[in-house]
């Protein structure tokens, strides 16, 4: 229990120095930022009291806008994510539900279950995220564009990312 | 009453959700309405010193980009020496140093922090009040325009960059001198939008856009960019201009930071004149 908190604080600050450090000065083509640290909230144990899951999204959101000097956009892009993550964790539960201790993985669910819980999840947090930062209606089409370019960008990220962190074995293991 | 209670309580997740997220749009409508308090947040000490650390990372990956720009830069300047002035012995007019005083004077700057993608984009630089910096102080670099000084600590300050929704810059055709002002349109970090020039003043593509002397902020003839594209839109009666900017503000290093030494002069005059003129 105390080694998979101590896990998940790990996660936390390698994915936020990630983020702060490398991918806040990443701009591909001027309008797609991609926001791997989304990936911390996503990976979350999925049986998390649903209180301190919308605290640690909103600690997480925060902590980006700091640095990203956006004060309360990621934080609300965040908190909406977590509000709706247990919903939807419950929608596309498989038949026999989840275990006790498990956590959203690619190794654990298979490639097609985390690409629809993550795409949607993405989707939810970015069009959020980028709408507040235009802070205007007139150009919404434009702005679902970059938000949706912008997920698919992270959506691989993440993707390969999980490839390359969880072991192979969990699968089995299940 | 009691069964209100029950109701939040059985609803907490929901009620939590509300107020976190309540307290967020507060935070973001807060920073909207005073871009000040935002950008104060920026050159605080701790998240500036990480800033640093990015910044001196990125410095060597551009190097080479810099050493280029620093070396066209040098050329330029030579070109502008005593010693590459052709002098005719007969007759010696020399027109930019008649009043023998200095108007402006620079300072370098390093960027420590810097956006593109945002709507309102900032940059923070490592000079601040103890290096003589004070607000609305131009900042241009080697290839053209950067911005204008907003706020200034001890040893930062930040700068409202020209990709700035509310930035606007007197602009001039170098050509013929006619003027306008220069917004951005808040899509393309690439690209900004020339206004105010009316439809009867011929406007080509590939006209070079230069800084005037009217807002006492920037010096006369500070490159811009160029025209990429001059529209008449029908009913209207000015230009509509698109420039390329001739900044690339996804790679900006180093800066320089300008002081105009006759702006109060000039501000106090023009001041004192509107003043008198309405009485």
């Amino acid at each position: 229990m105390i080694i998979e908190i101590l896990y998940i604080v790990l996660r936390f600050v390698l994915l936020m120095a990630i983020q702060v450090l490398v991918l806040n000065n990443v701009q591909l083509g001027g309008i797609i930022n991609p926001f791997l640290y989304v990936m911390f909230l996503l990976t979350l144990p999925i049986q998390l009291p649903k209180l301190l899951l919308l605290a640690i999204a909103f600690v997480t959101g925060l902590t980006v806008d700091v640095f990203q000097n956006t004060m309360g956009m990621h934080a609300a892009a965040c908190l909406l994510m977590a509000y709706l993550r247990p919903g939807w964790l419950k929608m596309i539960a498989p038949r026999d539900g989840y275990e006790t201790d498990a956590s959203p993985g690619i190794r654990k669910f298979g490639l097609r279950w985390f690409i629809v819980y993550c795409s949607v999840m993405l989707l939810i947090h970015h069009i959020l995220l980028f709408n507040i930062e235009m802070f205007r209606f007139s150009e919404f089409f434009n702005t679902l564009t970059r938000a949706i370019l912008s997920s698919l960008v992270t959506l691989v990220l993440i993707v390969i990312s999980q490839y390359l962190t969880s072991k192979p074995t969990d699968r089995n293991l299940s | 009453m009691r069964l209100l209670f029950l109701l939040l309580w059985r609803n907490n997740f929901t009620l939590l959700f509300v107020v976190l997220q309540s307290f967020c749009i507060y935070l973001v409508v807060q920073n909207n309405k005073f871009q000040h308090a935002s950008v104060l947040n920026a050159t605080n000490a701790g998240v500036t010193k990480v800033m640093e650390g990015v910044s001196y990372v990125k410095e060597y990956v551009h190097l080479r980009d810099n050493n280029q720009l620093l070396a066209t830069e040098n050329a330029a300047l030579r070109n502008t020496l005593n010693s590459s002035m052709y002098v005719s012995d007969t007759v010696k007019v020399d027109v930019n140093d008649s009043i023998g005083k200095q108007q402006y004077t620079y300072v370098t700057a390093k960027v420590i922090n810097n956006s593109v993608s945002m709507r309102n984009n900032y940059l923070t630089l490592n000079k601040g009040s103890l290096d003589g910096i004070h607000p609305e102080m131009g900042v241009i670099c080697g290839s053209g325009v950067v911005g204008i000084v907003q706020q200034v600590s001890d040893h930062y300050c930040t700068v409202m960059s020209l990709l700035h929704t509310k930035s606007r810059v007197s602009a001039m055709i170098r050509r013929n001198g006619f003027f306008g002002s220069l917004t951005w349109n808040g899509d393309d970090p690439r690209e900004a939008v020339l206004s105010e020039i009316d439809k009867t003043v011929p406007v080509q593509k590939g006209d070079t856009i230069v800084t005037t002397e009217y807002s006492a902020v920037f010096p006369a003839g500070v490159m811009i960019g160029v025209v990429k594209e001059a529209k008449l839109n029908p009913g209207s009666n000015f230009h509509a201009i698109t420039i390329g900017l001739s900044t690339k503000f996804d790679n900006l290093s180093y800066v320089y930071i300008i002081e105009n030494l006759l702006k109060n002069e000039q501000r106090n005059l023009e001041a004192t004149t509107v003043q008198s003129n309405e009485q």
